[in-house]
């Protein structure tokens, strides 16, 4: 059978390049690179040069470069780090209702320990207004993080206007760009911000390592205790093989940034204007505009997104409902949900999110495969038979029905 | 590779049910349990490489029914506490054994998530029934509702043709009629027909019992053979979602959760005969047929006979007392062809545990039922189901509404 991969956001395959330049580092370069010997230089040098090809393709400085094991340490060592830094009496951060749950329940941490925490709506659009953002901040606010690109719909965030309010009202702010990184142009001098999350699975990179840009004079406590690691940012033992992973996918996904846009973009677009053309009652959930040129989440009527989800495998599709992380669980996505999308309409949206590896044909094989499985599942949904028999003397009720 | 299948299984044993294309897919509910393991390793070794439409010939599935997550207190642990839910239903443990097995016998695994739905259909009549001073049943009402209706309508969407389930039963087509029959497993002492008096000629038309030739031991000796990474996992055999078998204390939990209390109203402890002897603690904690544990000392033996939810009343009486002969029966599905103002003999269990005893069953109007006993029967509970069987075949079956004197 015939495999197509439509879940990058979730995660991405590592690239070939990437998986070479790791390969030295677990059996020959394996020093420690806090060691002082040859071993632990190769290693160290190894590390640094990760750091040099990181900061490149964010615009920033090597030495603003923390390592951790992915985008949700990074996430929690912002938001625990600039808060417990801090030594105000009160504490409020500002966050928005649509973040990653790393985000999110980092936040909700923080409130049971006594922090303020406001959580900005979102629009239908699936994008934060900078106003409502601004209105929020009060004189204990200590931190602003606000995501770049969001997982489910794609949208894009307008942090410079918020790394702006951010500024002028001199307060930190954070964004986890585990996302964006890779996929569209991030420059921390542009957006204004303090810090910024990555992972280095979601851009072709391996599991298991992310980073934190941490801006030059941003006072951070950190989260783990033990050695000196990491300009004392991140202590353990350095995950090189990961970091230069981390560092080379950074490197290829700054060459192909331009190539992602345009091509990808083209790919994504091709297979949403199928799926629309092709399936009555489908809706992009999202600002169209404001988009990773990578991502398209659609809302199907009548349709389990579950049962889609295990039909489309079943075939050779992947795809998602939602973020991994809450796949399985009965709670609609908190995301759809903060857009105001009801409980029916969150359970029908399934994101489709593309890869530099994708190709034409792979999304030929989906407009394929799709309007079938859609098919197979309307004709058993009970509401979906007796809305298109009724749909004649009583649309209005039918409709009632089926949102029910 | 899978293991060579031991004992030999011939092919047309496991197709029960006929009409049904082939080759076809099957998705099979994998609780990650014995059973339901040693059904799908059957179907795996017998069923062709692919299935119909091109999908995979058989696909596991567990249904997610309860998040033991949400009345913590029945845990014993804190909420978002992990790993400490010891109770059976869905927890992690047992998705972990479910997908453990489907990976060993090469099946895409799938969890499908039916939390509202049973909660809708099976977990509130059993709070409701449980409150009208019913002793429920839920199993029968996950079987009918989840299990034979959700599922199949599931697994049809994701484009398999078939379901099989680990349960003791058989079905077979009658060739003359064209009717499904449903058949006790050919072990008696696990046979679980009682539990699937609700399933209809659609459901059984579309469902595999692949276990329904075998008993526990040759299923154990199968999971063994085939070295299933759940081949020693103790039997289940509480209601799946009340942890610990303690009814009272999750409907205290559940109730609680939605703000409001298991109230227990004054009442008495009465005799048949009018003597009130003292006062019932919450009739939720006495179930026809209890000797123990009424707090009440007399001369000689006394036993829970009736609850009368309405004057919350406990009535005790004798051992004798306890048997009954005629009672009624409400919302009956005939698996045979059955008609109103038919009266016919059959067997009738009307608990789990109990050996169907003989009788007449009458068929009335509204979905109702009149049994009568040949001998009177011990404890005869409201909110059981009643299940009328003809030699090895299941008739039809309904709810236990009332108890005649």
């Amino acid at each position: 059978m015939r495999r197509v991969y439509l879940d990058n956001n979730a995660t991405t395959p590592v690239a070939p390049e990437v998986f070479e330049a790791m390969k030295p580092y677990f059996l020959e370069d394996f020093g420690n690179a806090s060691s002082i010997h040859w071993y632990g230089q190769r290693a160290k040098a190894a590390m640094e040069s990760s750091r040099e090809q990181i900061a490149r393709l964010l615009n920033a400085r090597p030495n603003e470069i923390v390592f951790t094991s992915g985008g949700t340490e990074s996430d929690n060592t912002a938001l625990f780090g600039i808060v417990e830094a801090s030594r105000a009496e009160k504490k409020h951060i500002i966050t928005t209702a649509i973040e990653h749950h790393a985000v999110l329940h980092t936040a909700k941490a923080l409130e049971k320990r006594g922090v303020r925490v406001t959580y900005v709506r979102a629009g239908s659009s699936g994008v934060v207004d900078p106003a409502d953002v601004e209105k929020a901040i009060g004189l204990d606010t200590v931190l602003i993080s606000v995501m770049h690109a969001n997982n489910e719909l794609g949208t894009i965030q307008p942090l410079e206007e918020i790394g702006r309010i951010a500024r002028e009202h001199d307060i930190y702010f954070h964004t986890d760009a585990v996302q964006s990184v890779g996929k569209i142009p991030v420059d921390v001098e542009s957006l204004g911000v303090d810090l910024l999350s990555l992972s280095a699975h979601k851009l072709h990179g391996p599991k298991g390592v992310g980073a934190l840009y941490v801006r030059k004079s941003t006072i951070l406590r950190k989260l783990l205790y033990g050695g000196h690691h990491e300009r004392d940012h991140r202590p353990g033992t350095e995950n090189v093989p990961g970091i230069v992973g981390l560092g080379k996918a950074a490197e290829l996904a700054g060459r192909h940034l331009a190539e992602g846009i345009t091509r990808v973009g083209a790919l994504r677009n091709r297979l949403e204007d199928g799926i629309l053309a092709s399936i009555p009652l489908a809706t992009v959930v999202g600002d169209k505009s404001r988009r990773l040129p990578t991502t398209t989440n659609i809302s199907f009527d009548y349709i389990e997104g579950e049962g889609f989800v295990i039909a489309m495998d079943l075939r050779g599709v992947a795809c998602s409902t939602g973020a991994a992380c809450s796949a399985g669980s009965v709670e609609p996505s908190h995301v759809l949900s903060a857009i105001g999308r009801t409980r029916q309409q969150a359970r029908s949206s399934i994101r489709f999110s593309l890869g530099r590896f994708n190709t034409a044909e792979d999304i030929e094989y989906t407009l394929e495969v799709l309007p079938r499985v859609v098919e197979q599942l309307r004709s058993l949904s009970p509401h979906y038979k007796k809305d298109a028999a009724g749909a004649q003397p009583s649309g209005s009720k039918a409709k009632a029905v089926a949102e029910r | 590779m899978l293991p060579a299948p031991s004992p030999q299984v011939p092919k047309r044993r496991l197709w029960l049910s006929a009409e049904l294309p082939i080759p076809m897919t099957i998705a099979v509910a994998m609780s990650g349990g014995v059973d339901s393991s040693v059904a799908a390793a059957l179907l795996a070794e017998n069923n062709s490489a692919a299935g119909s439409n091109g999908s995979p010939a058989v696909i596991g599935m567990t249904m997610q029914l309860w998040n033991q997550r949400r009345l913590p207190s029945l845990l014993g642990s804190e909420e978002g506490e992990p790993g400490r839910a010891s109770g059976r239903c869905c927890s992690l443990d047992d998705v972990y054994d479910a997908r453990r097995v489907a990976s060993f016998l090469g099946l895409p695994y799938y969890v499908v998530n039916f939390e509202d739905r049973f909660e809708q259909e099976v977990v509130r009549p059993f709070v409701k029934s449980y409150l009208a001073g019913e002793t429920p049943i839920p199993c029968s009402l996950c079987n009918t509702e989840i299990k034979f209706a959700q599922f199949i309508e599931t697994a049809r969407k994701i484009g398999a043709d078939a379901v099989a389930t680990g349960h003791y039963a058989r079905v077979r087509k009658d060739p003359d009629s064209g009717r499904y029959r449903l058949f006790t497993g050919r072990d008696p002492s696990k046979d679980q027909s009682y539990f699937l008096f609700g399933l209809t000629q659609e459901q059984l038309a579309r469902t595999l019992f692949p276990l329904g030739e075998f008993n526990k031991e040759q299923v154990r000796a199968m999971a063994r053979a085939r070295n299933l990474p759940v081949a020693e996992k103790p039997d289940s055999q509480e209601i799946c979602f009340v942890p610990t078998g303690n009814y009272r204390g999750f409907i205290d939990a559940y109730l609680n959760e939605q703000g409001r209390k298991l109230e227990d109203a004054a009442g008495d402890v009465i005799t048949t005969d009018g003597r009130v002897l003292g006062e019932p603690q919450g009739l939720g904690n006495y179930t026809i047929g209890q000797r123990k544990g009424l707090g009440i000392a007399t001369g000689t033996p006394l036993y829970v006979i009736g609850l009368d939810r309405a004057r919350n009343r406990v009535v005790v009486g004798s051992n004798q007392e306890l048997l009954k002969s005629r009672l009624l029966v409400r919302e009956i599905n005939w698996i045979r062809s059955v008609n109103e103002g038919e009266s016919f003999e059959a067997r009738v269990k009307i608990r789990n545990k109990h050996f169907p005893a003989d009788a007449r069953v009458e068929a009335r109007p509204n979905g109702e039922a009149f049994v009568e006993f040949t001998t009177p029967q011990r404890a005869i509970t409201p909110g059981q189901a009643a299940v009328f069987y003809d030699e090895d075949e299941v008739v039809g079956g309904g709810w236990i509404t009332r108890v005649l004197d």
